[in-house]
């Protein structure tokens, strides 16, 4: 998405498509076709406001129908909140209140205890699209894009003309103030419509109202799942839920430590395009390219750096703003060519096995749960690590539907375009006839089974900007699949302990059943006393317990 | 036989009484009830058993059934102590008393009756149970001697004073007397072709006995003509369908017995039936309008030839079968009315009877 809003593009492109008139097997009657001169064509050039970008291209932020606006706005300001708690260290206490306006039109206010945001930088952060402190960067976090909370302000504002309001206090000695920021849409500038200065009981945190068209649904794909997943996979923040009749949910801590904090770390210069490390050359401060490779990117020491400068026929001293595209070019090349170091594992953090385990028990009722947390790996030269879990056999789970799937990115849970997403992908791929399911050709499996599946990463590859499902890299693939694996192992081993223990059970009512009848029988034919038939009864009775079949 | 069926119910019983408390897992063995096992044995004239047979031992997942069959030996020891029968559904309702070991089906009872009818190679008559189905219509030239169930008293039944009715063919037929002068007796699958033939006095005319079997014919049909025939040593002439069924299943279970009840078949059959028709080559002869035939038909057909040892014994039957195959046809007794409704009385049973031994074996 980045720099989408503001990129120049020709309304008359499609006329270099035009195919000249027929030529040979002219047809009877030849369509007019009108032809643009490049005069005709600058008058309608002209730049694109991110209004008119945002409402043509909502579907690709979240916000196709008024449904799915409810939740993105939700999980903008919520994965907002929660980033910034961890960032500040502060273990994250959440309010989200959802008001019904209207059948059509919602309020809805997101509280976090988190740093606050100080005063200068609000405006920006919510009246500017394409403006955030984590997209210039790789660090394991809910936002990557700067779009998220301004694209919800921008639909409020297009939807229901109300200007968002923050209210935020950065520190127990600072004052809180109250703004009501709107979008300037044609120039993608924030306008403060109002700024107090208010009184605020908690110490820091923010707060932000706003209203939008929308409609509200109960049930998984909804506001309600999104929080009850956010729950499992973040076992650490306590959260309130009010839901638009009144309805409060509590879902209490139960992690009491913070997640160990993720590090940001340098591209790795396996994952750089070409037209990115074009930009990189150019934007150093490095005097030279030993320099440049060495400090912009993890994992290059002077004598990598040195090697890839051999290869690529530069001088390590060559100055990097002097490259042109075609030394660009077979830097590139070399860079691809030269083995390096994979990029440092440890920067990631995965919610592990202990708390997945904990995270799901506290929301789902099964009799048996497993989880596995994989050691990371690396796609295109980002660390990313895949973590799963299973509840298995619970009250209301229906054992003769496909199982409930729920994906996370980033500790975010993913509620469409399932299908799209490498987690399915992963999970239809895998045999789970193995482990004692059911599973048609090309569908998930069947049973009593809710499945958790957390990808984490500095960068995690979504297929579009709304963050809704992970794009299918071999690598990511196979992590998901082995981490299933691990999982569905441990289930099939409870399932076939499940059916043995259930055939002695039947084995046993078989015997308790029939065995008296045997009695009797044989006291009618024998005329036996009961004592003599019950001792018959008992001898049988062992005789059979002991035997296997 | 019935006055040793109860001593060796009892013997069985004891045996797997000693087989527990020796802590051993009891084991009772039954016969195979089964085409596999029986031989065909010309000079004897039926189906033998050949002895093969199958244990068993009482494991969790056969507790069920065993409780069942000795419940059964128990319901059949008290019929048989007390003199009282019990008709098959009768059974299957008694059964409705044990609880959990209670029959689900009357087809699982049937089964276990007829497990122990030949465990102890008894027929379910002398165990007490009577078979639900009447035994056959006999009409015609013969006198059948039977008994007031109260007096005791012989009673003489004139088998041509039922009009364009019949006598019925009783369960048990083994207290029967007969007197005839019938020169043979014509036992007729359909009770249609049964209903003209007594209509039209055929009898009177030919000096024989009609039995109608109404398909399979019944155990108390099959020992009523074997009782009859051997008594007064008159020949047997069957004449059904033209078919697989009513060749394999129908004449065959007349004449030689069955493999499902092996262990009684040299008291339930009629070794000197002769099939009178409708042959395959009747199909051809009297130009009979045809059916063709079913899958099943040619299946029962073929399995028939290949291991049903009476037509193994029997090349003419064999071939007469594959004929048929051959043919693709099969036409039923009364196909012959398309000749007018009294062509089977005047020209086709005269023509057949002048000619027996012509008959198929
Ligand atoms: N509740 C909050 N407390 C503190 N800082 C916040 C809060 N919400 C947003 N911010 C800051 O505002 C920036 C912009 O947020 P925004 O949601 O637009 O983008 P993002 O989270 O960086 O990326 P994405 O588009 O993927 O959500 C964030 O990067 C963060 O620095
Ligand atoms: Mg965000």
């Amino acid at each position: 998405m980045s720099g989408a809003a503001a990129k120049k593009v020709t309304a008359g492109g499609r006329r270099a498509a035009a195919k000249p008139a027929a030529t040979g097997k002219a047809r009877k009657a030849t369509p007019k076709v009108v032809r643009l001169t490049a005069a005709d064509m600058a008058e309608k050039q002209r730049e694109i406001s991110v209004s008119e970008f945002f409402t043509k291209n909502r579907h690709l932020l979240g916000f196709d129908s008024p449904a799915k606006a409810l939740l993105t706005t939700v999980k903008e300001a919520v994965d907002n909140a929660l980033d910034a708690c961890e960032e500040a260290g502060i273990l994250p206490d959440l309010l989200l209140e959802i008001q019904e306006v209207s059948e059509t039109r919602y309020r809805v206010a997101v509280q976090d205890n988190g740093p606050g945001i100080v005063k200068a930088q609000v405006p920006k952060i919510f009246g500017q699209l394409l403006y955030g402190s984590k997209f210039h960067r790789l660090r394991q976090s809910r936002g990557q894009q700067g779009i998220g909370i301004s694209a919800a302000a921008m639909y409020g504002q297009l939807t229901t003309g109300r200007p968002i309001t923050v209210v935020s206090k950065p520190g127990p000695k600072k004052p809180a103030h109250r703004f009501d920021i709107q979008i300037d849409t044609r120039r993608n500038t924030p306008v403060v419509v109002a700024d107090h200065e208010v009184e605020w009981i908690p110490e820091h945190g923010t707060r932000l109202e706003l209203e939008i068209e929308a409609t509200y649904k109960k049930g998984r794909h909804s506001v309600d799942g999104y929080i009850e997943q956010t729950a499992i996979a973040n076992p650490h923040a306590s959260l309130t839920y009010v839901d638009p009749k009144g309805e409060r949910s509590e879902y209490p801590r139960v992690a009491h430590e913070l997640p160990k904090p993720p590090q940001e770390i340098k591209p790795h210069p396996h994952g750089v395009e070409l037209g990115i490390l074009l930009k990189m050359l150019h934007d150093t401060k490095a005097k030279n390219l030993r320099g440049f490779l060495t400090g912009e990117f993890s994992r290059v020491s002077p004598a990598a750096a040195d090697e890839i400068a051999k290869t690529a026929m530069l001088p390590p001293t060559y100055a990097p703003h002097k490259a042109a595209r075609d030394q660009a070019e077979s830097l590139y090349k070399a860079i691809q060519a030269t083995k390096l170091m994979a990029p440092p594992s440890n920067v990631l953090s995965p919610i592990g096995e202990e708390l997945l385990l904990e995270g799901l028990r506290k929301q789902v009722d099964a009799k048996f749960f497993a989880a596995t947390s994989r050691s990371p790996a690396v796609y295109r030269g980002n660390p990313f690590c895949v973590e799963a879990a299973l509840a298995y056999g619970g009250e209301g789970m229906p054992g003769d539907e496909l199982i409930t799937m729920l994906r996370f990115a980033n500790r975010v849970p993913l509620l469409y375009q399932q299908s799209a997403c490498a987690v399915t992908k992963s999970v239809v791929q895998t045999n789970w006839k193995a482990y004692g399911l059911q599973q048609s050709r090309g569908a998930l499996p069947t049973g009593p089974i809710v499945l958790m599946v957390h990808i984490a990463s500095v960068w995690v590859p979504f297929t579009s900007e709304s963050k809704e499902s992970v794009a299918s890299y071999p690598e990511i693939m196979k992590e998901i699949k082995l981490a299933l694996q691990d999982v569905g192992r441990k289930l099939g081993i409870f399932i076939r302990r499940g059916i043995r223990e259930a055939d002695e059970e039947k084995k046993r009512s078989y015997i308790e059943k029939y065995i008296p009848h045997i009695g009797i029988a044989l006291q009618e034919i024998l005329k036996i006393s009961d004592k003599e038939r019950d001792k018959v009864c008992a001898t049988l009775k062992t005789t059979l317990e002991r035997s296997r079949t | 036989m019935s006055d040793k069926l109860v001593p060796k119910i009892k013997k069985e019983a004891k045996a797997v009484e000693d087989q527990i408390l020796k802590k051993k897992k009891p084991t009772m063995k039954f016969p195979v009830r089964s085409l596999a096992n029986v031989r065909y044995v010309e000079k004897a004239g039926y189906f033998e058993i050949r002895g093969m047979k199958k244990e068993r031992t009482l494991t969790v997942n056969t507790v069920k059934t065993f409780a069942q069959t000795l419940r059964m030996m128990s319901l059949s020891k008290t019929l048989v102590e007390t003199d009282d029968i019990a008709t098959k559904r009768e059974a299957y309702y008694v059964s409705k008393n044990w609880g959990d070991a209670r029959f689900l089906e009357q087809t699982e009872s049937d089964t276990v009756m007829d497990d122990v009818e030949a465990l102890f190679e008894v027929n379910r008559e002398q165990m007490g149970f009577a078979p639900e189905e009447k035994g056959g219509d006999v009409s015609g030239a013969l006198v059948v001697v039977d008994k007031d169930p109260d007096t005791g008293k012989k009673i003489r039944i004139d088998c041509t004073q039922f009009g364009s009715g019949a006598y019925s063919i009783p369960i048990s037929v083994e207290h029967l007397q007969f007197e005839t002068k019938a020169k043979f007796i014509l036992v007729i699958e359909t009770a249609g072709m049964f209903q003209r033939l007594v209509k039209h006095g055929y009898w009177k005319k030919a000096n024989c006995i009609l039995v109608s079997m109404g398909g399979v014919p019944t155990r108390a049909c099959r020992r009523f003509i074997r009782r009859l025939a051997d008594d007064m040593k008159i020949p047997v002439y069957v004449f059904v369908d033209g078919d697989p069924y009513g060749i394999s299943n129908i004449y065959r279970t007349f004449k030689v017995g069955s493999g499902n009840a092996a262990h009684i078949n040299e008291f339930f059959c009629v070794p000197q039936a002769r099939f009178l028709g409708i042959t395959p080559q009747d199909i051809l002869d009297y130009k009979l309008p045809t059916h063709p035939l079913k899958e099943v038909d040619v299946k029962r057909a073929k399995d028939a030839i290949k291991n049903d040892p009476f037509f193994k014994h029997h090349k003419s039957w064999a071939k007469a079968m594959e004929h048929l195959v051959s043919m693709g046809v099969r036409a039923e007794q009364q196909a012959l009315a398309a000749h007018g409704l009294n062509y089977v009385i005047d020209e086709y049973l005269p023509q057949k009877i002048a000619h027996p031994e012509r008959f198929l074996p």
